[in-house]
């Protein structure tokens, strides 16, 4: 399960509207809680406390349908989410005029535990917001409870 | 010699919530092969099938990115830092497939 206040949620849907008609992406930094969901070790519930947008480094008409987080800066987001006791829970990435449900490319390059938030945007207008996770076999995406409250 | 794994929150699960380890190896490879070894269920994320290094997964020694210089067989030094960073990729792509995924929440 993740958490986001509605504050994060809302700054997410305007990273996605600003850089519409390319895809936003970035970290979602925050706590993970101390034993597993049902049992299962990748499976923890994750409060999002704050937000690190990254550039996408995919350039042109590339980004328009793709992203990419170069890991210089992945390694620099996650740095400053460890000096304030966070860690990386989760990648948020929007899709421009396309449904918020994950491509084949976004299940190709997936890691476990991390939540996959995807914002749809039609028309400079960011609409759906879902959320997914790895299945453990590396199968596919199941939908992640995702829940907007204040931490 | 000794060098210190750090493990992303991703592959925590693995390794009981450990973010960094403690492991024996001369390069990347067998630093690499021993986490795997420990960690068997880390490996489908680590190694396709094939047996090469994922895409997604950039591994740093030191300040290097292995990729960069000699790949797998990057030599270590004693009490030199490893590091396994996701270079995380997706995109709508070309629109057309979705996946496997079952659904929206």
């Amino acid at each position: 399960m993740l958490a986001l206040s509605p504050v994060l949620r809302d700054f997410i849907r305007s990273e996605a509207e600003k850089d519409y008609p390319g895809e936003c992406c970035g970290l979602i930094l925050g706590t993970v809680s101390t034993t597993p969901e049902k049992g299962n070790p990748l499976r923890f519930a994750k409060t999002g406390l704050r937000i690190a947008p990254v550039r996408n480094a995919r350039v042109g008409e590339d980004k328009r349908r793709r992203f990419s987080i170069e890991p210089r800066d992945f390694m620099r987001a996650e740095k400053e989410g460890a000096a304030l006791g966070l860690e990386v829970v989760g990648i948020y990435h929007s899709h421009p005029d396309h449904p918020a449900i994950p491509s084949p490319r976004d299940l190709e390059r997936a890691l476990p535990f991390y939540s996959y938030a995807i914002v749809s945007v039609a028309g400079k207008k960011a609409a759906e917001f879902t959320n997914w996770i790895l299945m453990d076999d590396r199968s596919a995406f199941e939908p992640e409870p995702l829940e907007f409250k204040e931490p | 010699m000794t060098v210190r794994l750090l493990v992303p929150s991703a592959l925590r699960g693995f390794t009981d919530g450990k973010a960094e380890l403690r492991l024996e190896g001369a390069t990347v490879a067998e630093v690499l092969e021993g986490f795997v070894s420990a960690h068997p269920d880390a490996k489908n994320h680590m190694f396709d099938e094939k047996g090469a290094l994922r895409e997604f997964i950039n591994v740093f020694a030191g300040e290097d990115n292995i990729r960069d210089v000699g790949g797998l067989e990057t030599p270590l030094k004693d009490g030199e830092t490893v590091m396994i960073v996701p270079a995380i990729a997706g995109g709508r792509d070309d629109g057309l497939a979705r996946g496997r995924a079952g659904g929206r929440n």
